[in-house]
């Protein structure tokens, strides 16, 4: 049975008295997708430290195709391509240069090398600017370059900490793109992530406040955790929610699926709530602004699971520093 | 090419690239020897340029090495030294490549100033120099191992200067470059009797048809000159292979506890 991708075994690690990551237990395969999302300052950055190999854990362990790491640190390294947050690039370099030097410190010879190098540039549409200087490339181009060089000796995991930071939106589903296209290739993709909507493209999510693991699953299952749909009624003011709110619960009965009131909404959760929608408008003529029909978001499994909203679980002060 | 060479060269094009640079690392030793020069002119007997010139090179060289192991603090800043650190490439290896490229660096600044000596009154043969060059190139490695093992903790350039002026410019001030170390006092005698840039100092100066303190032997400048490089390297690839992170781990703790 061949061993997965990452496997991290009930790793810890405090700073001084502040536990940065507590129990955390989960598992990548190759061709996987696998994000971690979590507020800034719930242990996201530290994991990926570890995981680097750049921080040692205070305990539990973990494994790299079924290598440990402090046995066997060259191997397990040069399995791994690392894209940080902070860009890594020499900024008085070149693309190409920078792409080489990295073929050099992972020992590739220099005819390999200079095909590797080739191949990056293409794939990532960097040919035309091989010969520039980093420090002239757009954001969204420094951040290809960035991946590009970390792919030079095709590692089999790829790490990526944060890695649509400072991308616009049509750059960030390019990046998506580009690590979709890689796991189906066998590469094994983790990301720490406080974006939804990148954690949505991946297969899995883990999902890391303050410091542990409260849900792992695939994004489908973890919305579906959540009782169906979600009806948002919005009530002409906060007087009329709790009031609308009792009107559907005595006419519905069990029917209506769980209701919360927040403000001046009424939010119900049901399963196959478009048979339930013309209903409670035809029931209460007037009664509300708007009705709407969705999906619940992880956004919403966040607050299920934590009783906050992701906004306010941002760690005061904690900025984009390790978190 | 090796990733010790890799990061060498890497250094050397990163040092043409910034041309303020090379300005301020062969500039200011160059107008200090000048002035200082022409200044104490008047009040030695023996000739004042001769006497500085030997100092003057070594200080270019330790210019040199402060400057390119600054850098290791810019590469940490900027996150370069990440991407090298999760690499597959040995402590050694990494140490090796910045203290090479900054020796190197080193070189090409003090060796062009052996040049200059026909102006200096000193009297060399083609042995001297090519002597002279060979210690350059030794007291080059040294100088910037010491910085790079100094550099690699620090989280700022300004931490860096404050150690310069507390430690590395005094340690060229009490090297017999600036004033000869059987004229000092007993305390400053001391001082500079344990320094051991005094001894490569005193090598370069006989190289150059100079004259050195008699019990400073040129086997035993050598032996200390030698030794001093050896000691300063090891301390280097210590450094890296013990801390890896810098200050970094440090740094990290502390933003984690305030938030």
């Amino acid at each position: 049975m061949t061993p997965p991708a990452v496997e991290a075994r009930s790793l810890s690690r405090a700073f001084g008295a502040r536990a940065a990551l507590t129990d955390v237990t989960f598992s990548v395969s190759r061709g996987e997708i696998f994000a971690l999302l979590g507020p800034n300052g719930g242990g996201k950055t530290t994991l990926f430290r570890i995981l680097a190999t750049l921080l040692p854990p205070g305990a539990g362990s973990f494994s790299i195709d079924g290598l440990d790491p402090t046995v066997a640190g060259r191997t397990v390294r040069r399995r791994l391509g690392v894209v940080f947050q902070a860009p890594s690039l020499d900024k008085k370099l070149t693309v190409g240069e920078n792409l080489a030097l990295q073929g050099d410190l992972y020992g590739l010879r220099s005819g390999a090398r200079s095909s590797r190098v080739a191949e990056l540039l293409e794939l990532f549409g960097l040919e035309d600017r091989a010969g520039d200087l980093v420090e002239t490339l757009s954001g969204g181009l420094a951040r290809r370059a960035e991946i590009a060089k970390a792919l030079l000796h095709a590692p089999p995991v790829l790490l990526l900490d944060e890695p649509s930071t400072g991308l616009d939106p049509g750059a960030r589903r390019d990046l998506i793109d580009a690590l979709a296209s890689l796991a189906r290739a066998g590469t094994a993709v983790l990301l720490t992530t406080h974006l939804f909507e990148e954690a949505e493209a991946a297969h899995r999510i883990g999902l890391l406040d303050r410091g542990c693991l409260l849900a792992l699953d695939t994004p489908a299952a973890l919305k579906a955790t959540l009782g169906g749909d979600v009806v948002t009624v919005e009530a002409k003011d906060d007087a009329g929610a709790p009031s609308l709110a009792a009107g559907i619960e005595s006419l519905f009965g069990a029917e209506a699926g769980r209701i919360t009131v927040v403000g001046p909404t009424v939010r119900v959760e049901r399963k196959a709530a478009h048979t339930f929608v013309p209903r409670l408008v035809e029931a209460f003529p007037g009664a509300f602004k708007s009705v709407t029909l969705g999906a619940p978001s992880l956004e919403d499994v966040f607050i299920a699971r934590t009783g906050r909203r992701f906004r306010e679980a941002d760690a005061p002060g904690a900025g984009n520093g390790p978190g | 090419m090796s990733p010790s060479l890799a990061l060498a060269r890497r250094e050397i094009v990163r040092f043409f690239r910034q041309k303020s640079r090379v300005v301020g690392a062969v500039a200011p030793p160059l107008v200090m020897w000048i002035l200082v020069g022409s200044g104490f002119r008047g009040s030695f007997r023996e000739d004042t340029f001769g006497y500085f010139f030997p100092g003057t090179v070594v200080l270019v060289v330790l210019f040199a090495a402060i400057f390119a192991t600054i850098s290791v603090i810019e590469d940490r800043r900027e996150g370069f030294l990440q991407g090298v650190l999760v690499s597959p490439v040995a402590p050694a290896s990494i140490a090796l490549g910045k203290v090479l490229g900054g020796a190197v660096l080193g070189l090409m600044q003090g060796l062009p100033l052996l040049l200059l000596v026909p102006l200096t009154g000193l009297e060399v043969d083609a042995g001297g120099l090519l002597a002279a060059a060979a210690l350059l190139a030794l007291l080059a490695f040294a100088l910037t191992s010491l910085g790079f093992a100094i550099a690699w903790s620090l989280e700022s350039t300004q931490g860096f200067h404050a150690i310069m002026n507390l430690f590395l410019i005094p340690m060229w001030l009490l090297s017999g470059a600036f004033f000869p170390v059987d004229g000092a006092s007993s305390w400053l005698g001391a001082a500079m009797a344990v320094n051991p840039l005094t001894y490569g100092v005193a090598a370069l100066r006989r190289a150059l048809g100079g004259s050195a303190p008699a019990w400073i032997s040129p086997s035993l400048s050598l032996a200390v000159t030698a030794a001093f490089a050896v000691l300063m390297f090891a301390a280097a690839v210590a450094v890296v292979a013990r801390l890896p992170a810098g200050p970094a781990a440090r740094l990290a703790a502390a933003r984690e506890r305030r938030t």
